[in-house]
């Protein structure tokens, strides 16, 4: 018999928490749902637009009725849970149902703070929580004229916007001198009050209720200091609190929320609490990120993984109130010691100030241009080190290397038909429209639903902009630890590290080790895991070839037809006639349909059909040629110029240097493609400052130079170090490439890797500490000796057979 | 009634690993689980109709290699949120060889 869930609360937190509890095991439990409201779960967070009149309650319904049929969920609206018995493990109902449970899920939300001043209770005296509340607001303006917002927060500013959007006449009173003075600075809430002002928005400032004037009907509010405004309809916004009174009366333990542990659980282990009434490590969260990140744990644990920790989360804030542009995260009012770092431009309207602390990013407020938000929210996240581009920071992501990037604020004001996802073919309109009807928050969602950025990836910053639009404070950015793929909670790092401190030295350890819960992975984490086994035990992992994507398995790229291309390596990109004639004779041979010269310095072979594969290597092995690995993520090519040998600039024989760089690197796999290049002089005709490694000789030496990406995202290297010698170089090229091969996440090329880890700490690695470097480069040069076997050569001789061959059928 | 045909030797199968068999008309990709359970299914994806053959096999399923759909290897269905399905034919393995039942085709998709 399947086990009994409960779920009090048919809100954003509870049904999400269902909703990943559904993912890890749907048949675990019958799951019955209680809510107070006599709708299914709708996105609270987008009552503000439905206020404003710029969305219907239809568009914000996130599950339908059909979805809890579909998942075997009993729902009942309209009927709260009136009290809980723990000792006979059941919940009582409003109505007078009574429900057993095995595992109970609190999700009972937050009731809207009012303040208790005479008159609180008159008619027109509102809070703004629900569909309820947003219906009597909408009665009242087609009656009243005049409206009193108590309270200049977030939630205030959003219901008084859509009571002038609906005709009235609106007074914003606020306690204290600035407004949102939990999200805003002082600068950012004078430059919001003033462009709210010019829009008919009146506002008394530092301004305390005292009481609620009127008859049956609220007339006007009294202050404090003896004064009053006149109001037909007045709405407290002045915060929330979490509703806790169910649980209290059950006796579960509560302070100012229902008090959790890490895994979401309350002082009674078969009673768990997720969202806006439960209290983590002191914190009582009124966003609806955190929600989703409680909801995640909460499932895990409800699913009997138990492996997840809900550890407390960040938080960012965006105001819904259109034509305004603000963003806040973190710690926004420095302390003492703390940096700030300010952009001021008040005829454009523009304020941005970012509080750095060890010159990392401790919080940010912006106001008119909020398009570098998510990526300063990323950065605060994640701890990283910005003395590299701190110059340039305030200037937004645009300034560090981003050119080739598509503008994120644009995005906004292109219309529904333009094309925002390149490869896929997926307009805006598209993706705006999967994000609200199918109540998509993450970009991970919108890849799945609509395959906007699931190819390259180049737009999924703009993607994330529309995401961030169109859901507001909703929007789940990149989770500071992000999973690999659904098959597990662990993130790259905590992966790599597995690896290497407890010696996991194949794939079924990893998954076991790791609980795994898939039986044999996905197609996202087994290349992932091969590779990593690979690049720490290379003479101990076994290569698993059903773990590579296609391209690796059959050491060629395939094509959309089906044949493969074929690129024989030229080292440095020299050649001599017969290299040539034994190529032109593979081509004859085997009807190769097209024959193409590289942007590598060599030479592509397209159509060959996969079962030639075999005999066209055993040609090319016994001219001499070993694999290209034009196909792998793996060290690529290495790109020269002439040389001083005849360019009249050369300054070093960068063509002889190129092919010791290629004969010592060739065969590596690595997290990413990984290209090279080594020009004679700074006219730089190898381009070797877009090359993951690039070497650029000058007459005193060779600068050498990391991190370049000629690919989606142009990016120039940054210069790692200047040295005299060849030796060095190599020894420096083979410290760098271990470092990328050892840290980097699988599927990274080396140009975000470097931006993540910084190039100063790069540098500690590879220039500071002499003896890292030479231990690197020692690990790199151990590992080649396993790579550096020609797989070509391999299967011209039988390896992996089955791969190539059709099997012969006897009889139909 | 079945109409089993020989196919190959279990073994000829790499396990997580699929071969090609070759019919008149199709190619058909025979897939060879963890679990040693054996599924024969048309040859190409019902969205670009890429070679599943070459695809990552995972539990009872395989990713495309061309566009990463995830194609159910028992029903031939794409699994969510991509929706198609591509034919399959009933296998199974009997005294360590591979029998595929090519009259029948579960499904027209």
């Amino acid at each position: 018999m399947k086990e009994r869930l409960v779920l009090v609360g048919n809100g954003m937190a509870g049904v999400r928490t269902l909703e990943e509890l559904l993912k890890y095991d749907p048949e675990h439990y019958d799951i019955t749902v209680f809510g107070a409201e006599p709708h299914p779960n709708y996105n609270r967070i987008m009552l503000s637009p439905v206020l404003a009149g710029e969305k219907t309650i239809d568009d914000i319904i996130l599950n339908s009725r059909d979805w809890y049929a579909e998942n075997g969920i009993t729902l009942h609206t309209g009927d709260a849970v009136v009290a809980i018995d723990r000792a006979a493990r059941k919940v009582k109902t409003e109505s007078g149902m009574e429900v057993g449970y095995d595992r109970l899920l609190l999700a009972t939300g937050s009731n809207p703070f009012i303040i208790p001043v005479p008159g609180a209770d008159k008619d027109g005296v509102l809070g703004f929580r629900d569909i309820a509340d947003v219906d009597k607001m909408l009665e009242a303006a087609k009656q009243y004229k005049k409206a009193v917002v108590i309270g200049g927060g977030l939630l205030g500013l959003e219901a008084a916007n859509g009571l002038m959007k609906n005709g009235m006449d609106v007074t914003i009173v606020h306690l204290m001198d600035i407004l949102m003075e939990r999200q805003l600075d002082h600068p950012a809430a004078e430059m919001l009050k003033a462009s709210l002002e010019t829009r008919g928005m009146k506002f008394l400032m530092q301004a305390s209720t005292a009481e609620i004037v009127g008859g049956d009907r609220v007339s006007g509010v009294k202050f404090a200091d003896g004064s009053e405004v006149e109001a037909d309809l007045v709405v407290m916004a002045v915060g929330i609190k979490p509703n806790i009174e169910l649980a209290r009366q059950a006796g579960i333990h509560c302070e100012r929320g229902i008090v959790v542990s890490d895994t979401m659980q309350t002082f009674d282990p078969r009673v768990y609490a997720v969202g806006e009434c439960v209290q983590h490590r002191g914190i009582c969260y009124g966003l609806v990120a955190p929600l989703f990140e409680q909801g995640k744990v909460a499932a895990n644990h409800l699913a009997q993984i138990g492996i997840a920790r809900y550890e407390g989360s960040v938080t960012s804030t965006k105001l819904k109130v259109t034509g305004i542009d603000l963003f806040s995260a973190g710690e926004f009012n420095e302390q003492e010691d703390d940096e700030t770092l300010v952009l001021q431009d008040p005829a454009q309207g523009v304020y941005k100030k970012l509080v750095i602390r060890d010159n990392r990013i401790k919080g940010a407020v912006m106001y008119g241009d909020t398009m570098d938000g998510t990526w300063y929210f990323q950065l605060l996240r994640e701890g990283t080190d910005i003395s590299d581009f701190r110059s340039t920071i305030l200037f937004g992501q645009h300034d560090v290397g981003d050119a080739g990037h598509g503008d994120t604020a644009r995005v906004l004001s292109l219309s529904d038909d333009a094309e925002i996802c390149g490869c896929n073919g997926v307009c805006k309109g598209e993706i705006v429209n999967a994000i609200q009807t199918k109540g998509l928050f993450t970009l991970d969602d919108v890849k799945a639903h609509t395959k906007a950025a699931s190819s390259c990836g180049s737009c999924a910053g703009l993607v994330e902009a529309l995401l961030a639009n169109t859901v507001g404070e909703g929007y789940d950015a990149a989770p500071s630890k992000k999973a690999i793929c659904a098959c597990t909670e662990h993130s790259h790092d905590d992966i790599i590290k597995a690896i290497k401190d407890h010696e996991l030295k194949d794939m079924r350890t990893v998954f076991d080790f790791l609980a795994w819960k898939t039986p044999d992975g996905c197609a996202t984490c087994r290349p992932a895991l091969n590779y990593y086994l690979l690049a720490n035990w290379p003479a101990d992992y076994q290569d698993d070839m059903q773990s590579r994507f296609i391209n690796e398995r059959a050491h060629g790229n395939i094509q959309k037809d089906g044949t493969y291309s074929v690129v024989p390596r030229m080292f440095g990109g020299l050649c001599t006639p017969s290299d040539l004639r034994a190529i032109a004779d593979v081509v004859e041979k085997y009807d190769v349909p097209e024959m193409k010269v590289t942007g590598g310095q060599r030479i592509d072979l397209f159509g060959i059909k996969k079962n030639d594969l075999p005999a066209v290597w055993k040609d090319l092995s016994d001219a001499g040629f070993v694999s290209g690995h034009a196909y792998g993520k793996a060290m690529r090519t290495v790109k020269t110029c002439a040389g001083k040998t005849w360019c009249r600039f050369g300054t070093q024989n960068s063509t002889a240097l190129g092919v010791k760089l290629e004969e010592l690197t060739w065969g590596s796999w690595m997290p990413h493609k990984f290209k090279l290049a080594v020009s004679g002089c700074p006219r730089n005709c190898a381009e070797a400052t877009i090359k993951d490694f690039g070497v650029v000789c000058v007459d005193s030496g060779y600068e050498l130079h990391v991190g370049g990406n000629g690919g989606i995202k142009v990016r120039v290297t940054d210069l790692l170090c200047k040295v005299d010698s060849e030796e060095e170089v190599l020894e420096y090229c083979g410290a760098f490439t271990q470092m990328y091969r050892e840290e980097a996440h699988y599927l990274e090329r080396t140009a975000p890797w470097v931006e993540r880890v910084s190039l100063s700490y790069i540098k500690s690695r590879i220039l500071d500490d002499e003896a890292e470097r030479k231990a690197l480069y020692e690990r790199f040069k151990f590992g080649q000796k396993f790579s550096q076997i020609d797989p070509w050569k391999q299967r011209a001789e039988g390896a992996e057979a089955h791969e190539f061959m059709p099997l012969e059928v006897v009889s139909q | 009634m079945n109409n089993w045909t020989e196919i190959t030797p279990l073994d000829e199968i790499p396990q997580l690993g699929s071969r090609v068999i070759k019919t008149d008309t199709m190619e058909i990709a025979v897939f060879r689980t963890a679990a040693d359970e054996v599924f024969a299914v048309k040859n190409a994806c019902p969205h670009k109709a890429g070679p599943l053959s070459e695809g990552i096999v995972h539990g009872n399923s395989v990713t495309c290699p061309l566009h990463n759909w995830n194609i159910d290897l028992a029903s031939g269905e794409a699994l969510g949120p991509d929706e198609g399905c591509t034919n399959t034919f009933p296998a199974k393995v009997d005294g360590g060889i591979v029998y595929i039942d090519l009259k029948n085709s579960s499904r027209a998709c």
